[in-house]
Order: structure tokens, then sequence, then C-alpha cells
């Protein structure tokens, strides 16, 4: 299994041909208490870059995008019911849609964890 | 930390929800020294600020606050405003990104024996909540005996301080304006009780939005008249009847034949928040006012919202569509507050 990430603070889990997505600890964090998630139905289909989920929190609304392309297979409903678990396991439980890839090399083009931690210490 | 009005200011401590669910039921200080205190003196200053705003100065008891509006020659509001006064001087508190305008706007147009001093070396505290009293009662003995809307000089700490019951949440509280150079001391002083949490802009904001309270540049501007904005208590009878004030033409009639829209909260539909910018539709898809505030209640746990609807629209219960990002909300207008007020009245029974 390997953890990407994108400059837009989203991460993606790859197991096989399913990428699990959601948002980093350091956007829960910059977000605040989250207060509302929306998330893509099972079937639907996103492409690279698409805005597929919405979370807000008290102080703004974001748009999640897919950080790769795919048919999504299963949107986190816990998360929709509970959106404060967003803050409390942003990049466990907290995940928000898994898809099946269409492109499994898609991924090469992202940051790896190392890199990524790294890189939001300089914001 | 964000930048505000040319401060640096603490959006949030803990987390906003923590922080305004604190504030209900214990006690918030706020650092709102951003906002700009004035000291107006010159003889019959009362007189001469009521040909800029609408309040009953001259038969304002000593000690005693008003709100009150700054007002444009159309009646539309360049700033809302606190005033005290204070023997025969006014102490005005007005909003942190207009306050050099208002000073300009004030200097330019009161009578040359009037002075406005601009009392920048001074620092405001509010410190808000149910049990706000108790704990500033152990630093300024004597407080609470204030009524809302009441105030007076005292001692914090040790240093002096002028402390009204009066603030911008809806609860029972206090505005402390002492020396810039005792600020911190002081907040340390009150965050030391545990009552007391330090609260940022974010728990501000959506407290004052169940309270019902206008922000400023949001839920009112120049745009918006007292009677649209449902601020006509700020306008008593004496001022009614005799007018003199900027745009007494345009609200005096709007106070006898109602004004085109009505500022109103929404209680929103479902779990997603709708926010200032979104368009209010009513059943024919027209459009029929706008969102100027909206968020999310920590206190009631779903998304509220404060705007302006067409006035036969404005009755608590009409249900309306809210449109943001071209998706629609099902909302219905709804009485202000959200979130009873529990201000400190003297003499009521409670």
């Amino acid at each position: 299994m390997s953890l990407y990430f994108t400059r837009e603070h989203e991460w993606v889990r790859v197991d096989g041909d399913i990428a699990t997505v959601g948002i980093s600890d350091h956007a829960q964090q910059a977000l605040g208490d989250i207060v509302f998630a929306e998330v893509p139905q099972a079937g639907r289909r996103v492409a690279k870059g698409e805005e597929a989920a919405v979370v807000e929190s008290v102080k703004a609304a974001s748009d999640v995008y897919s950080p790769v392309a795919g048919e999504v297979t299963e949107g986190n409903a816990a998360v929709a019911d509970d959106p404060a678990l967003v803050n409390r396991d942003p990049e466990g439980e907290g995940w928000f849609f898994k898809l099946r890839l269409d492109d499994a090399g898609e991924v090469d083009g992202l940051m790896d964890e190392a890199a990524y931690r790294e890189w939001v210490t300089t914001l | 930390m964000v930048p505000f009005a040319g401060y640096q200011m603490p959006v949030q401590y803990e987390g906003i929800i923590a922080e305004h669910l604190w504030t209900r039921d214990n006690a918030g200080l706020f650092d709102v020294s951003h906002m700009g205190q004035l000291l107006v003196h010159g003889s019959d200053a009362d007189a001469a600020l009521e040909t800029l705003l609408p309040g009953d100065l001259q038969l304002l008891g000593d000690m005693k606050l008003r709100y009150s509006l700054l007002l444009d020659d159309h009646g539309g509001i360049i700033d809302d405003l606190m005033a005290t006064r204070r023997g025969r001087d006014f102490y005005l508190v007005v909003n942190g990104a207009t306050k050099h305008g208002d000073i300009a706007m004030l200097e330019n147009s009161l009578p040359r024996g009037i002075v406005v001093d601009h009392m920048k070396e001074q620092a405001l505290l509010a410190l808000q909540g149910p049990r706000a009293a108790q704990a500033l009662e152990k630093l300024a003995p004597g407080v609470g005996e204030l009524g809302f809307m009441h105030g007076g000089a005292f001692r914090i700490a040790d240093h002096p301080a002028w402390i009204s019951r009066s603030g911008y949440t809806g609860e029972d509280g206090f505005e402390i304006s002492i020396a810039a150079t005792a600020a911190a001391m002081v907040a340390d002083a009150l965050t030391a009780d545990d009552a007391v949490n330090p609260i940022g802009l974010g728990a501000r904001d959506s407290l004052r939005l169940e309270a019902g309270l206008p922000l400023y540049g949001h839920d009112i501007d120049r745009e918006t008249t007292p009677v649209m904005a449902g601020l006509t208590f700020a306008i008593n009878k004496r001022r009614r009847a005799e007018g003199g004030f900027p745009g007494a033409m345009r609200i005096l009639a709007e106070l006898e034949n109602g004004a085109p829209q009505r500022r109103v909260g929404f209680d929103v539909e479902g779990r997603q928040p709708v926010r200032e910018g979104a368009r209010v539709l009513d059943d024919q898809g027209n459009e029929v006012g706008r969102v100027t505030s909206g968020g999310f209640s920590p206190s009631l746990q779903r998304p509220i919202a404060m705007g302006y609807v067409a006035t036969p629209l404005a009755q608590a219960g009409t249900a309306l569509k809210l449109e943001q990002r071209s998706k629609l909300f099902d909302a219905r207008v709804a009485a202000l507050p959200f979130v009873p007020h529990r201000y400190h009245r003297k003499g009521a029974s409670a």
C-alpha cells in the first residue's frame, strides 16, 4: 500500500487498483471545526482534478478534488453523518471516498508522504 | 492569526465551536482593541452629534449607553456604534474597519467647538457569558451593580478602567476600556479565572449571528437604512417627530410606509451552511433578496443565516429557497434572535 499527497492537501492511499481519498491533517487543521461533508455516490466517474466531494468548516467551504481518475466504489457515509470525524482522524477513518483507478500509473506524478510533510512545513 | 483592519487578530484559539459554547456556558474574553474608541467633547456635544445620528443623546442619562448609527444623506448606514454619555462628553465605540472614515466625517461635520479625540492608547476587552459578572467582580469590585447598557469608572487589577455592561454575543457581559500598556496584564488576570477562556474572531462572529446582531460591512452598509435593517429602536419618538438627522426624509417615510426590503433570519434545511452572497429566491425562482451572513450555529447545531428579503416575504415562517454555487437550499424566514438574549436588565424579573 502506498500513500501520496497533492498540493491541494488531498491524500490518496493505493491498494491494488483501489484508491482511498481524503484530506490531510494539515488541511483539517487549517479548516478548523468541520460541520459538513458531502461525498460522491458509488458509480460516479470522476476525472483527475475534478471536484468530487465538499467539506465545510465553521469558517469556510472547500471542494475536495480527486487526485486520480476512476469510478467511485464507495462514499464514506460515516463522515457525512459525523463530519467532525474528519477533524479527529483525517488520514484514517475520516476518508471521503474510494475509487477504482483507471490508470494505476497516475499516482506517480503525486508527492510521496515524506515530500508532502516537508513541503507543508514551508507553507 | 489574520490581518484585520490593520491589526493581527486571532481567528481561533482551541477551535471556534468549543470557544463559542464556552462563552454561552461560562465566560469568554475577546480582544476587540481594533475597534475605535472616541471621546467627543465641547459645548452641546449631544445636540451636535444628533445632527449626524438618529439617537436621542440629549435625553440620554449619564453613564448610559445607546446603540446608534452614523447615517449618510440618503439614510444609508455609514457605521453602527455605541454612544455613552459621560457628563457632557460622549464616548463612542465604532467599528475597526470604519473608524478612520468615521473620525474624518465627525471632524468635518461637527461644529468647530466640538473636539473628537481618538483614544489610540486605549485597548478594549470584552468579557461575555453567564459567568462574566462573577469573574469580573473579583478584579473590579462593584461592576456587578451595573445594569445592561450602563457604564462607569472602575479599577481593574489596580488599573483605571471604563467598564460597561454591554457586548456583541447576546449574553450578559462587559466591555472594558483600559490603557493599552495594561491590557496584557488585565487579560492575564482575567484568564487566570477558571471561568474565563480567550475567544477568537471566529466565535465572535458565530455568537453575534445567533444573537441576530448585524455586522457592519456585511449585514448593514450604505445600501441599507435603519428601517430595512430592523434597527428602528435606535430612533426614539422625539427624533421621529423632530427629524434633523441625515436621510431623515427617507427614513421617516420608510417608518411610515415600510421599506422595500427587510433584514430577516433564515433557518436553513439540512446541514450545509449557506453563507454571505447566496441569492434568496421565491417559489417562482425570482430573486427576492440576498444572504448577508450565514454559517453553522454551534449552539443550535444547524445552519443559520441572515439577509434581506422583499418586505412582503419577511414574515417568520415564509418558505424560500437560497441559492449557493448553483445549489438550492430550502429555508424559512426566522425571527431574530436565533438564540435568546440573556442581558442583565436591572429591575427585570429573572
